[in-house]
Formats: structure tokens, sequence, C-alpha cells
């Protein structure tokens, strides 16, 4: 693990002393991108079939608005964005045959897409075997850094950490953990409990339950028993209608063990069958964010869509492409060396305030923030960073971080 | 004490949901050698319906009662339709049986996703409902409890119908032997559609349930329909004694398991010792005697 990270950061130091070629196969040349016509060729490539479809068509949405506001103020470069849309059909394996085609068939001068971390490991060999580029819009567990992806979402440092950080100043002293089985929430819950020991929080329970079960009784039952200060909630899906309702139902209430989620978001949250009024969320964005390109973005979205919630991984698909835009327009090429090269610094003043791309990780600087749900499931903001916080996906600049420690 | 109450009150409700949806693919795999892989989209159907009552009938208290009746019926005639459309084409071929419900599932689950979203809506527990009963170590929810008994009544309402009308003893003779069954004037036809309807009728009460404990989504069914199959292997086929007995035990086991290790480790050492007990005893826990089946 520690030798590829090494790996990587020798490519990327190379890479950036100028665009020297690393010693991988013939990269840059490899590019078919054609760039003599008005438009240029964008490759969507989201789950619009399988059980990702519910939250990823609603990234292909907000991508698509996007690329309508894009090209009726002129296009990148003076080119019109011509989205070439693909199905990753919730399907790790398809997700990875398609990236291929968009880059080599297609010859798309990037990608945005992907949802779950198995659809983007499956992906990352491809896009770095085709030289391409893929902006990945989703949270996720971190450890990762590839030249040829932008990850516009969270990392841990920007969304689980700052979350200790709030219960810390919340006075929190115990906190139970409770997790979907699979590799986000075993990751995530590993950087907590290390964290936890450096803040004096005991952790008083840790339960998973894999994604396909929602009969959380026996784990709240567990947490009935514990009671902790505060419930950390990493469960994915469907499965967390089965814990919310398992946790109101023994007894629990945002008063006695209140949980603090990563992934229950405006949409998810009337979808649970229970009143989640004063229960919390950790984001980099909420519908509630108040700033001027925050009004554009959730009127323009309403107009085009109805009345749908907007919500994290939306923002950060949406931020996505005015980033690649800005990029772009820095290098003054679609090519991937040259934006590379030109992608450190590159600011948007997005709907979640301003963010900036970290040119050596490839992700991106946000602010964190905490919600608070209100009765009518929307977020109060609660809680703020002091401004972005750099990304630093492997945690390199915390010393209680021991990756190889349990 | 206290650490034996959690997981005896969870695996009783956990058996209870078991119990539900297996009784219907007992009585048909039992009846008919048909394995229908889209029992579970009946369970979900159910679940669908009490939502859809709820939107027309604002009471909780009395859509939550009207859905019952109304599930049952509603998840008895999609049944009474996979029977009378696909599967009375493929009796004796059991394997194609599973292969066409396999598709048939995944239809209706496409269908539920494009009519109610894929995200999955809420059902409101009516007040009567809506608390738990405290014991040491575990406050056990009025709603599990409701599922054990919409599971009691069905158990009953069956074992009663099987037992005492002239329809339960037609359906326990195409069970012992269809042909003796057949010239003894016993429509078989005619029987195995109502018992078609009747097996489905309870997986929709079933997903009555199972909406006020998990609300509802497309693939609600989905997670049920392999556990439910073992639990009516392992019960052996057609006898509704093994079927109880076998939903309660993997309930029980995986609710202990649950709680001594995790819920992963549970589901699969639950599934090995099914495996293992079924290389012990592979007729299941009891086998109907009868000449027709040597």
């Amino acid at each position: 693990m520690t030798s590829t990270a090494a790996a990587l950061a020798a490519g990327l130091v190379l890479s950036s002393c100028g665009g020297a070629k690393t010693d991988e196969a013939p990269s840059a040349s490899k590019s078919c991108v054609d760039t003599s016509g008005s438009t240029i060729k964008l490759g969507f490539l989201n789950s619009t079939s399988g059980p990702m479809a519910i939250s990823e068509q609603t990234v292909r949405d907000s991508l698509q608005l996007a690329a309508d506001e894009i090209n009726a103020s002129g296009g990148i470069l003076g080119k019109k964005i011509e989205a070439v849309e693909e199905d990753g059909a919730s399907d790790p394996a398809v997700f990875a045959e398609k990236i291929g085609k968009l880059l080599t068939s297609d010859c798309v001068a990037a990608v945005f897409g992907g949802w779950t971390s198995a659809s983007r490991k499956a992906m990352l060999p491809v896009v770095e075997g085709d030289h391409g580029l893929l902006f990945y819009p989703v949270q996720y567990e971190g450890l990762e850094a590839s030249k040829n992806i932008y990850y516009t979402g969270a990392t841990t440092n920007q969304q689980i950490i700052p979350a200790m950080d709030f219960l810390k100043d919340k006075g929190v002293k115990t906190l139970f953990l409770a997790g979907s089985d699979y590799v986000f929430p075993r990751t995530a819950n590993k950087i907590i409990k290390q964290y936890a020991k450096e803040l004096d929080i005991e952790i008083v329970g840790e339960e998973y339950v894999p994604l396909d079960k929602d009969d959380w009784s026996t784990q709240v039952a567990k947490i009935v028993k514990a009671k902790p200060d505060f419930v950390f909630n990493t469960i994915n899906g469907s499965s967390n209608v089965g814990f919310i309702k398992a946790y109101y139902e023994q007894g629990l209430t945002a008063k006695t063990s209140p949980i603090i989620s990563v992934s229950i978001a405006e949409e998810e949250a009337p979808a649970m069958g229970k009143d989640l009024t004063g229960q919390y969320a950790s984001w980099n964005y909420f519908q509630s964010v108040k700033s001027a390109a925050n009004d554009t973005f959730v009127k323009a979205f309403k107009a085009k869509y109805g009345d749908r919630p907007t919500s994290d991984p939306m923002e950060a698909a949406y931020t996505s492409l005015y980033l690649f835009k800005a990029m772009v327009e820095k290098a003054d090429s679609f090519d991937v060396d040259k934006i590379n090269d030109a992608a450190d610094g590159v600011t948007f003043a997005s709907p979640e305030g301003p963010v900036t791309i970290n040119g050596e990780n490839h992700h991106i600087a946000k602010t964190s923030l905490i919600g608070q749900i209100n009765k009518d499931d929307q977020f109060d903001i609660v809680w703020s960073s002091d401004g972005p916080i750099e990304p630093d996906p492997f945690l390199k600049g915390y010393s209680w971080w021991d990756p190889s420690a349990n | 004490m206290e650490s034996f109450i959690t997981p005896l009150l969870t695996g009783a409700s956990t058996g209870a949901i078991l119990l539900i949806a297996a009784l219907g693919l007992a009585l048909t795999f039992g009846q008919m050698g048909v394995i229908n892989m889209a029992h579970g989209e009946f369970l979900m159907a159910g679940a669908y319906i009490a939502y859809v009552t709820q939107q027309v009938v604002t009471s909780a208290g009395l859509s939550i009662l009207l859905a019952l009746p109304l599930a049952f019926l509603g998840a008895g005639l999609l049944g009474l339709l996979l029977e009378v459309l696909v599967i009375s084409r493929m009796y004796h071929r059991p394997l194609d049986t599973l292969l066409v419900t396999v598709g048939v599932s995944m239809v209706l689950q496409q269908l539920a996703k494009d009519v109610f979203g894929a995200q999955g809506d809420p059902v409101t527990a009516p007040d009567w409902l809506d608390g738990y009963i405290s014991v040491p170590g575990y406050n056990w929810p009025y709603a599990k409890i409701f599922t054990i008994v919409i599971a009691l009544a069905a158990l009953g309402g069956l074992a009663a119908v099987l037992k005492y009308s002239s329809f339960g003893r037609k359906i326990r003779a195409t069970v012992q032997n269809r042909d003796l069954a057949e010239t003894m004037g016993i429509s078989t036809r005619r029987t195995d559609r109502l018992t078609f309807f009747v097996g489905s009728g309870i997986a929709g009460l079933g997903g009555v349930a199972l909406a006020l404990t998990s609300g509802t989504n497309p693939t609600l069914g989905a997670t049920y329909i392999i556990p439910a199959f073992l639990v009516v292997v392992a019960g052996g086929l057609g006898q509704l004694k093994g079927t109880v007995l076998a939903a309660l035990a993997v309930g029980l086991l995986t609710a202990f398991l649950t709680d001594w290790f995790n819920s992963s480790m549970a589901q699969v050492v639950t599934f090995a010792l099914i495996v293992v007990f079924l290389q012990v005893r592979p007729q299941g826990l009891f086998t109907v005697r009868t000449r027709g089946l040597a």
C-alpha cells in the first residue's frame, strides 16, 4: 500500500515537471480526442439501471444541467459540450468496460461519473492505461490518488474527521459505530477509532450489517444497552431505513443518543418513515447553504427537473464540470498532461463555496459542514470548518494515523 | 439471562417473517414442484399495497387494517396471474420454472422501481403499533409483535383450511398423489390455481408487516427469497410443521449468532449449518409419506 503510494507520488512529481513522460506505455500520444470541430465530447458514465440508479441518476441530472449552462454561455474554449452518455448498470465490470469505450472509441476528453468505490477501483486501471481523465463526484474512504482521476467529493479528512471534531466540541464522551459491511464503513471506522483515541472519546460498540439486510434490531438493542452519547452512522442505502426504524421503535431519540450520518442527505431523509428532526449529517454541501452560487444552482435545478432536492454528490458533480472547464481554459488545451500541469490552484465559486484543486493529489479543498435535520427534511447548518480544508487522502498530516494498525 | 432475551425476541420475529415468506413456497413447491423465485416480489407487492392504501386512507390505523385483506387479495391475484400466464405452461419442468420466475421477479422489481421510484417509500405505523414493550435488556417493538401475530394467524388459517375444508383436502390429496387425486374427480388444475392464490396472498400479508418494520423498496422481496427457500428445503417439502420449525430455527439461530458474533458471520454460519444439516438429512426435517413419491 505505502509502496504504491510512494510510486504514485513519484509519478506525480515527474508529471508535474513539465509533463515529462513516465515509463508507462505510449500515453498522451494515444489520445484520439478530436478538437478540430465546434464541439468537444465528454463522457457521462453513471448507473441509470440497477440498484445504484436512484443515486447516480441524480448525478447525471446535475451533470446535464452544468453542460446546458456551460453551452449556453459559450462552451469550453469556445466548443460546445457534446455529452456521450453511458450506463454503468451498477456493475463495476460494466464501468471498466464503458470507460474504456468512452476514452478509446468515442474519444471523449474526460469522463464524469462513478459512485461506489468498487466502480471507481474498476475504472482506475483503465483510465490510467488509456491516459484519460475521470471526475469522480462522491465522498469516499480516501487512501487513493491517481494522476488520471480528479476526486471532487470529500475525502475522509473533509467529512469523517471534521464530524469527529464536531462531536468533541459538543462534549461527546462515548460513541457507537453502526455501518454497512463493506469497504467504506470499515475504513471510515478504522479512522474514527484511531482519532477517537486521540480525542479521548470512548468507542462503546461497533456493529456492521450487510448492505442487503435491513434488520437492525439486535444491533440497536446493543445501542440501547450501551447508552452512547452519539451514534456514528456509516450505513448506506435502504439498510438505513431498517436501522432508523429499529432505532426509534426501541425507544431511542435524537435526545437520548443522536445519530450523525455521512450518507443520509436531502433525498434520503424523507424516505426513512420516521421524523428525523434533530439528527445530524456531515457533508460539504446542503441545499440550505446560503450563497449566490447556490441560489442559482438550486433554482436552475428545480426549473429543469421540478421540485426535487439537491444534495452533496449532485453538487460535487455539477462543480466538477465547471472545474474541468476552468482547468482546460487555464491550460488552453484538452491534452491530459497539459490539463494536469495547469490543475494546481484552479478554483471555482461552487454552490458549496469556493473550492480549489490540489494539483498534487487531485482532490479539492472543501469546507466541511454539519447539518441538523429540521422538520422539513432540510438541514440547518450548525457547524462549519474554518474555511476550506486541504485534502489529505492518505492522512499524512495526522500523527495519530497508522494505516497498519487496526 | 438478559443476553438471551434480546436474540430470543428478535429471533422470534425474524422467524415469523421467514415463516410467512416460506408458507406459500412450501405449498407451491410441495404440491406442484414449482420453484417460484418471484415469490419474494409478492412480499414486495404487499408492502406497496400497504403504502398505497396509506396514501388513500390517511388514518394510519385504519389503513393498516384495510391493507391486510387488500394485500392478501392483491398479491394473491398477482400469483394467480403468474400461474395462469406462465407457470401453468411449464409444469413438470422445475428448472424452467426457476429460470422463468427469476425473469418475472426482475420484471416486477423494475416495474416497482418505475412506478414508485427506487428510493423506497415510508409507511407510517399507527399509534398502537408505534411503541414497544420494555423487557430487561431490550425494547421489543409492537411492530415486530404484529409480525408474529400475522404469522400465527396465517399459519392457523392455513392449517384450518388444509385440515377441515374440502379445498384443503383436495390440496392434500394432490400433494400426496396427483394422478390418483385426478382419478378421484379432483380438478388438480383448479386446485393448483387456488393454492397459488392462497400461497401468494400469505406473502402479501407478510409484506404489510415488513412495510411497518423496514419500509418499502423494490428489492424488499429479493432479500427474503433465498432464506425462505432454505427454510422450505430444511423443513421438508410440503410439510407445514417442518416449515414452521425450520423458520423458527433459522430465525433464532441467526439472531443468536448475530448477537454473539456479527450479522455477516451469522449469515455465513447459518447457511453453512443448513448445508451440513441437509447432508445428514437430505429429505429435511419431515417428509411426506406417500406411494407417489417413492
